[in-house]
This record gives C-alpha cells, sequence and structure tokens, in this order.
C-alpha cells in the first residue's frame, strides 16, 4: 500500500499527471512561499558571519513577517537559505541529519567542504528542481570557510558572498567596505549594513536582520540583531463588543478526563555481581 | 484561476489567552456555482486540535483521509497522543513528498498542547512549508482580505469570547468581499477544558 510508511521513501509523483492535464486545461500550478530575500555572508579574523533579512513573499503578499531564514547544520556549520521555502526547510533539515549521521560514524567534527559536497551532489542530482540558493558558513580545523551553493549544484569559496533578491543591493556593500582581518564588530557591522541595503531596496526582503557568528568556540545565533523596521504602536482600538455576532446554534463540548494515571519512573541499581 | 480557488472556502486561526480558535466558510461550489453550503473543512484531530484543509475539495478529503490514517499508526505504535509540533511535522512530510505533483491544499493546525496547555497556531503551504507565527494565521481564497482583518481586530491575550468576536468578525467581513466563499461560518473556540463550536448567521449570496 502506498501509504503504509514502510515500503516506500522519497518523492512521489502519483499527483503529477493530473496536475499537469489540469495546467493543459488553463489551471496553472499555484505558487508556493518563496524568501524573496537578502542573505550573506563573511569571513573575518576569528570566523565567519552570517546574516539574512526576515521575510517570507507568497507572491507579492508578506507571508511571514519574521521567518528564520538561518538554519542549523551542526554546532560549527549554519547556512542561510534563499528560494523556494519549503525546499530550503526541508533540504537543510536533510543535511543536518546526515551531517549528524558523518560526525558519529567519523567521530570527528565534520568540515565545511564536506558539507558542501553533499549539498551540491544533492542539488545537482535534482537539476535545479530543488529551488534552494545557499550561503553555507562554518568554522573547522582547516579554518573559517563561507561557501556559496547555487539551485543547480555549483558551488564557489568565497571571502564574502550574498544570494538571494537582494543579493546585488548587499553585494554593493561588501565590493565598498570589505577587507582581510576585520574584527567582529567591524564584521557585524558590515553584514548588518549589506543586509540592510536588501531590506530597504528590495521588495522581496524585509523586517529584522538575522546575524549568526561562528567561531572556533561555536556558533552564536542573534535572533533578531537588528530590528530595522519597528511597528508602529497602534492608538485606536477595534474592538468588538461580545455579542455582536449572530450565532444561529451553540455546542460547547467539555473535554473530560475519564482517568488520569501517573506512574513514576525510579532509577534501577546498576547490576554489577 | 488557479485551482486552489476552483471550490472557493478559508479558513483563519488565531491565538488567545490559554485558547485559540480556528473558523471557516461553509461554502462549496464549482467556480461561480454554489452546489452546497455545508461543507466542512475544519476537522477535529484529537481533543484539543484542529486542522483546516481549503483549496480543491477532493484534495482537502484526501489529504484529510491520508492524515488520519497516518495519525492512527502514530497513535497506535507510540502510544500516546498527537501533540500540535507533531502533526506540522507529519502534514509538512506528507505534502513535502508531493513536492512535484502537490496537492491542492494550505492547510492551518490550531490546538493546544495537551499536557502544557500551550496555544498552537501555524500555516503551510501547498507542499509543507510551515509558518508559526505569535499571532493569527489565514489561508483560502480571500486571505488577503483576511490578512487586513486579522491584522487591526487582532489583540493580544483576548479571552476566549474576545477571540471568538474576533476571529468572526474578521472572517464574516473577510469573506463578504469575496465570491467564492461564504454562505455560513463554523467558529471552534479551543480551551483546555472544553471546545466551543458556533455556526454564525451569514449573507446567503
Amino acid at each position: 500500500m502506498e501509504d503504509s510508511g514502510d515500503t516506500h521513501t522519497g518523492f512521489q509523483f502519483s499527483n503529477f499527471a493530473r496536475n499537469e492535464k489540469l495546467v493543459s486545461r488553463g489551471f496553472p500550478m499555484p505558487g508556493c512561499r518563496k524568501t524573496g530575500t537578502t542573505i550573506a555572508g563573511v569571513v573575518f579574523k576569528d570566523g565567519v558571519v552570517l546574516g539574512a533579512d526576515t521575510r517570507a513573499t507568497e507572491g507579492d503578499i508578506v507571508a511571514d513577517k519574521n521567518c528564520s531564514k538561518i538554519h542549523y547544520l551542526q554546532p560549527n556549520m549554519y547556512c542561510c537559505g534563499a528560494g523556494t521555502a519549503a525546499d530550503l526547510e526541508m533540504t537543510t533539515q536533510l543535511m543536518a541529519g546526515q551531517l549528524e549521521l558523518h560526525r558519529l560514524n567519523t567521530g570527528r567534527q565534520v568540515p565545511v567542504i564536506a558539507a558542501n559536497s553533499m549539498f551540491k551532489q544533492m542539488l545537482f542530482r535534482y537539476q535545479g528542481h530543488i529551488g534552494a540558493a545557499l550561503v553555507l558558513g562554518g568554522v573547522d580545523k582547516y579554518g573559517s570557510h563561507i561557501y556559496s551553493i547555487h539551485p543547480h549544484g555549483s558551488t564557489d569559496r568565497l571571502p564574502y558572498t550574498t544570494m538571494g533578491s537582494g543579493s546585488l543591493a548587499a553585494m554593493t556593500v561588501f565590493e565598498e567596505r570589505w577587507q582581510p582581518d576585520m574584527e567582529l564588530s567591524e564584521a557585524k557591522q558590515l553584514v548588518r549594513d549589506a543586509i540592510a541595503g536588501g531590506v530597504f531596496n528590495d521588495l522581496g526582503s524585509g523586517s529584522n536582520i538575522d546575524l549568526c557568528i561562528i567561531t572556533k568556540d561555536g556558533a552564536n545565533m542573534l535572533r533578531p540583531y537588528d530590528v530595522a523596521n519597528v511597528k508602529g504602536q497602534r492608538v485606536g482600538k477595534y474592538e468588538y463588543q461580545r455579542g455582536v455576532t449572530e450565532v444561529l446554534t451553540k455546542k460547547v463540548r467539555p473535554i473530560e478526563i475519564v482517568s488520569e494515571t501517573v506512574r513514576l519512573i525510579t532509577g534501577e541499581d546498576m547490576d554489577t555481581a | 484561476m488557479s485551482i486552489l480557488h476552483y471550490n472557493g472556502g478559508c479558513v483563519v486561526a488565531m491565538k488567545g489567552k490559554n485558547c485559540v480558535a480556528v473558523a471557516t466558510d461553509l461554502r462549496f461550489g464549482v467556480q461561480g456555482q454554489t452546489i452546497a453550503t455545508d461543507f466542512e473543512r475544519v476537522f477535529e484531530l484529537g481533543p484539543h486540535l484542529y486542522i483546516g484543509l481549503p483549496g480543491l475539495a477532493t484534495d482537502t478529503q484526501t489529504v484529510y483521509q491520508r492524515l488520519q490514517f497516518r495519525i492512527k499508526m502514530y497513535e497506535m505504535r507510540e502510544g500516546r497522543k498527537l501533540k500540535p509540533q507533531t502533526l506540522m511535522a507529519m502534514v509538512q512530510n506528507l505534502l513535502y513528498e508531493r513536492r512535484f505533483g502537490p496537492y491542492f491544499v494550505e492547510p492551518v493546525i490550531a490546538g493546544l498542547n495537551a499536557t502544557t496547555k500551550e496555544p498552537y497556531i501555524c500555516a503551510l503551504d501547498l507542499i509543507g512549508c510551515a509558518t508559526e507565527p505569535a499571532d493569527f494565521v489565514v489561508s483560502g481564497t480571500c486571505s488577503e482580505s483576511l490578512y487586513g482583518m486579522c491584522e487591526t481586530t487582532w489583540r493580544e491575550d483576548m479571552e476566549p469570547d474576545d477571540l471568538f468576536e474576533c476571529i468572526s468578525q474578521s472572517l464574516v467581513n473577510a469573506f463578504d468581499r469575496d465570491a467564492l466563499s461564504g454562505w455560513g461560518a463554523v467558529v471552534h473556540v479551543i480551551e483546555h477544558d472544553k471546545v466551543t463550536t458556533r455556526y454564525l448567521k451569514c449573507r446567503q449570496d
């Protein structure tokens, strides 16, 4: 049986023919949630700084005003994502799992280049149909690394990079001000300003600025690092009086607890006989 | 016209103080023609757990049935009830599995955590990207009007009775501006000790 859980893994294509037929009859595929996005990463003296805005869009509607675009991969590795939101969420979750297994199998901290290879191999296999554009950053025994990964599987290793619809706005800031061996405070300010460039100049990016700082001592998520757009205080109140809505029928169903059992589990002494 | 708008219908969910509410309209149509005005697209999946599945009606029902199957398998295997977050992950998997041939539904989940009583709402797009905001979620044919209504009427820490008025007025006034949804509404207010279901009096045009 198709849905019994243990008989299949991977993608299902059973609706594909139907959906294609609908497209040919004049019902185009609906759009899905995208992260219009400005994401960026830089290498500084002691590690890397990743940055992202927090807007998610569906067409020209802002679907989420404070979404998290910096995803966890490993304690020494995070990645920012731009593109189809579901693809980013699921791909980074999958990779976090694979990297953890890799770490357990080898008994070592996973190098950033390994994550880069796994991402590009997966994305190339799907020929760009998984719409994930990533900025991967991390610190390992070989140093601090930033990779940009494109949806078709090409990758670049760079000292500073940007991606997403606001990448041009952010890159202008980096091209102007990035230098080798910056201090942490300089790097944070630079990435903030780059993301702010996207937030204020690109319609697909907006709301707050998140940062993630990774050094050899670990990662530090700053969410939000900067609230670039403060929501105004509402002065009036649109309050509906109780009872204004006309109700036809009302049914209250109590949730009753029929029985409750509490079973305490006490630790057992180790058998040392 | 998108296939998501073929049958009409919308769902909204809101957080209140120790309570959540989920509301939907009752129209089932085929483009402009109304077929039924008692079409339920919000389903109870547990004592404190509801899911709304607006979109193409055939997929509403298929996804609901597949979900029921997976929930029953989960609850048998685990010997415990489903948490709202677990349901979200389950729906996410179900939808993302069909990334390249999706079901045309955009689910909304509303519930209380059975042990902590923590309110939970979330919305997913048709391939399973979840958003878990602190205030409200909307989905369906009049989602744009619903965003506008909810953004102005929602307040923090509403009591169950105020939450009911807020969600009802937001829904009714939003779908009155939408030809594809309306014809009655049902509102569930979920509290830790009871669920109140109300059917609303609405325009029939």
